[in-house]
């Protein structure tokens, strides 16, 4: 399976999918760790998150799927909605709330 | 690699020229983020504000994408990351 293939099947594998550096108890880039706070403050609890710092691959392979060139990337419901600016935009309109608001077990 | 910040900074500006940025700061970040494990790679961290007229009635991720569009060979090698404020001028 390519990197292609498997970024596929990771993006629907939950509502809530984030690609970073390191994980959300570790994260290993400032970008990433305000991202996992983000989804926190927005009230989800459970995502995938893909270290892309553990598959060379995976790190080219999601920067050409969504042809945006840095991490972390949020997808939600298999769409790319953006970086760490964009969520924490999103996060100051409301519209990631709104976005990320009963995708997760309350 | 080591390119000097005023090179990288003039570049940035120069790939947002077309944008006719009515307000444009390019703050260089790279100090604080010297050495952590995401950036071995040695590019630099920018922070940047842009205000043009392009951005009106775009969605955060359309005006994001026009400003990641015009500097994509930077960030290739001489940036590593790019944190971006893009507003249209009724934001401001």
């Amino acid at each position: 399976m390519d990197a292609q293939e498997q970024i596929r099947e990771q993006i629907t594998q939950s509502p809530v999918v984030l690609y970073m550096k390191g994980s959300p108890a570790m994260p290993q880039c400032g970008f990433s760790s305000t991202a996992v706070q983000l989804l926190r403050a927005c009230g989800v609890r459970e995502f995938v998150s893909v270290n892309v710092l553990e598959s060379p691959e995976i790190r080219q392979g999601i920067k050409d799927f969504s042809n945006w060139p840095t991490i972390p990337q949020l997808y939600v419901k298999g769409e790319f909605v953006g970086g760490c600016d964009i969520m924490r935009e999103m996060y100051a309109s409301g519209e990631l709330q709104q976005l990320l608001g009963g995708l997760g077990p309350n | 690699m080591s390119t000097p910040t005023a090179g990288v900074e003039e570049q940035l500006r120069e790939r947002l020229a077309h944008l006719s940025p009515r307000r444009l700061e390019i703050i260089d970040e790279s100090a604080k983020h010297a050495g952590h494990a995401g950036a071995r790679n040695g590019g630099g961290h920018y922070r940047l504000l842009i205000v043009a007229d392009a951005f009106s009635g775009l969605t955060p991720l359309a005006r994001h994408r026009l400003v990641m569009e015009a500097v994509d060979d930077l960030m290739r090698g001489a940036v590593h990351a790019l944190s971006i404020k893009p507003l249209a001028p009724e934001d401001v």
